[in-house]
């Protein structure tokens, strides 16, 4: 679980090195000149250090390359580490950007003086076994059914069977947000199993037919099944237009005056291409 | 002594020297850092609520207590040691004088090549073929427990364990076998009676490091005990080691009270270890001379 988080960072690592190595190349051709929203980095140069939340990376790994590919005299290194070190790391000036699945918090903001850009939105869902017979389940329900107060499923219309309960690790953005607004703050059973990703979620829950869990939209599929909660059915649409209301964002930390790159590339991922690459990556674009 | 060496053993010497200070600065180094990071705790009274306090970060009034985990880390330990010791020694004995000479080598070799396995395999495994398994058993819960973290466990240390009495095995029982043998002894009596007695420092100091090795253990921990900070009342509640703990902690914001814990869990862990190899070195000092 968490050794899929160091291959990432080691994939991504080394996606890095090929494309600096790819770069170096190149740099004896003279720097294209376009209109496009590429062209604000045009006569820019140095390097742009990226670290933080893993949902972010198939984002800035898309705009990092488009940007090397334009510019080749811009170095852009994107690195994992999960939420909690993005902004730390930002925060004591080690990158430029320090990405974070969750909004910082009080503490984080004054003690750092950190700005924080919102570039996707990610909608977050209760998960059950796709044989599971329910359905569709109220908000009501729901913190119950989390709570420990109801432990059959029985008692909101399923099979006869105990509950088997999956929450996510304390350092957890897609935890945050479900408890926060699907859960509005209420208990998590003490009993409830731990576990450390979306990933190991989804394979707890499609190997329990028990199993009570959530997950982050993007890792949504045949797997598993999300019950409609109060009535909205679980889609990338609902969720995009706020229908759904179990939705974070996904944002950029920086620290301080920003150096034209930083503004440049914050500007670039905000923009209409970074809308693209949020897309592909799975996730939604922010409402303009 | 070194003062006349060729110039490459002299160079040789001064890299293992080198090397040498370096472990050690390394080791000074951490035992400088966890002191450090909970000196906080150590001087401002707070150790005592760490201990006892339940762990309710998110509650209205949150408290950061650990001892459930510590609880949880040494059941875990103590049991799966309890199931692997046993096993270890059946094992060795097999391999030396009880079973066939073949068997009994090839299963050394099998036992060998366990120690190879990455801990994260056995964790895999254990998802996916374990815990459903433990889940059927008809006796509630999620299969995410106590029981299947000690059946894993064990089969990761039992290497461990083996080898630990293997080892000194192989020099004690060629001489006192043949002895035992000649007074009449069945190979079995001669084991039991003779070569086990005599290697007890050893099995000791195998039963100590396998016990280190579990509680160190996080991946296994993390993948398969469920990780409920809550102390177990039964075999089948799921439970969250120290270990597991600092993994789950770790990425937190780190000047939450959450992130404070980590620094106790680490303290309390590297104490105990600490101790631990303390003890293993009394009993092989003992055990040679």
């Amino acid at each position: 679980m968490r050794s899929r988080r160091l291959v990432m960072l080691a994939i991504v690592t080394l996606a890095s090195l090929v494309l600096l190595a790819g770069c170096g190349d190149r740099k004896a051709e003279p720097t294209a000149r376009s209109t496009g929203p590429l062209s604000a980095f045009d006569g820019l140069s140095g390097s742009l250090d990226i670290a933080g939340g893993t949902a972010h990376i198939p984002v800035m790994n898309a705009a990092a390359q488009s940007i090397m590919e334009h510019n080749p005299q811009i170095r852009i290194t994107v690195a994992g580490g999960g939420s909690g070190v993005g902004v730390q790391k930002v925060g004591e000036g080690l990158v430029h950007i320090g990405n974070a699945g969750r909004a910082l918090s009080d503490d984080e903001r004054t003690r750092y003086g950190l700005q924080s850009w919102p570039f996707a939105v990610d909608g977050v869902c209760a998960v059950v076994h796709p044989d599971n017979s329910v359905g569709a389940l109220s908000g009501d329900q729901l913190r119950d059914l989390f709570a420990g107060a109801v432990a059959n499923w029985s008692e909101v219309g399923g099979p006869d069977a105990a509950v088997h309960l999956f929450t996510r690790d304390e350092a957890s953005g897609t935890r945050k947000v479900f408890w926060k607004k699907a859960l509005q703050k209420g208990d998590i059973a003490v009993g409830a199993n731990v576990v450390a990703s979306n990933g190991a979620m989804k394979t707890a829950v499609a190997g329990d037919p028990a199993a009570l869990g959530y997950v982050s939209l993007g890792h949504l599929d045949a797997q598993l099944k999300a019950p409609a909660l109060d009535g909205v059915d679980v889609t990338q649409d609902h969720a995009a237009r706020g229908v759904y209301p179990v939705v974070r964002k996904l944002y950029m930390n920086t620290r301080g005056e920003l150096s034209p790159l930083t503004q440049a590339f914050i500007d670039y991922v905000t923009g209409p291409a970074g809308r693209e690459f949020v897309q592909a990556a799975g996730y939604l674009p922010m409402p303009e | 002594m070194m003062r006349r060496l060729p110039g490459h053993d002299l160079l040789l010497n001064r890299l293992a020297a080198g090397a040498a200070v370096l472990v050690g600065l390394v080791a000074l180094a951490i035992v400088g850092f966890i002191l450090i990071s909970t000196w906080p705790l150590l001087t401002g009274g707070g150790l005592g609520r760490i201990l006892i306090e339940p762990w309710r970060p998110f509650a209205a009034s949150p408290s950061f207590g650990i001892g459930a985990m510590i609880i949880a880390s040494a059941a875990l330990s103590a049991l799966a040691v309890a199931l692997a010791f046993p096993l270890a020694v059946g094992v060795v004995s097999f391999a030396h004088g009880i079973g066939p000479r073949r068997l009994g080598r090839a299963m050394l070799a099998v036992v060998q090549f366990m120690t190879s396995i990455p801990t994260v395999v056995y964790g895999f495994v254990a998802v996916m073929l374990l815990v459903p398994q433990i889940r059927q058993l008809g006796g509630g819960g999620t299969g995410y427990c106590l029981l299947t973290a000690v059946l894993t466990l064990a089969m990761l240390i039992l290497p461990t364990i083996v080898l630990v009495i293997h080892a000194r095995l192989d020099q004690l029982a060629p001489s006192l076998m043949g002895t035992g043998l000649a007074l009449g002894m069945t190979p079995a009596q001669a084991l039991l009676s003779v070569v086990l007695p005599a290697a007890r420092r050893s099995l000791s100091t195998a039963l100590v490091l396998g016990f280190c090795r579990a509680i160190g253990d996080t991946l296994v921990a993390l993948m398969v005990a469920g990780n409920a900070p809550q102390a177990p009342a039964s075999l089948l509640d799921s439970v969250r080691t120290l270990t597991a703990h600092i993994a789950l902690v770790l990425a937190t914001d780190s000047f939450s009270p959450a992130y404070r814990s980590i620094s106790a869990a680490a303290l309390l862990l590297f104490l105990l270890t600490a101790a631990l190899s303390l003890v293993v070195r009394r009993l092989d000092g003992r055990d040679r001379s």
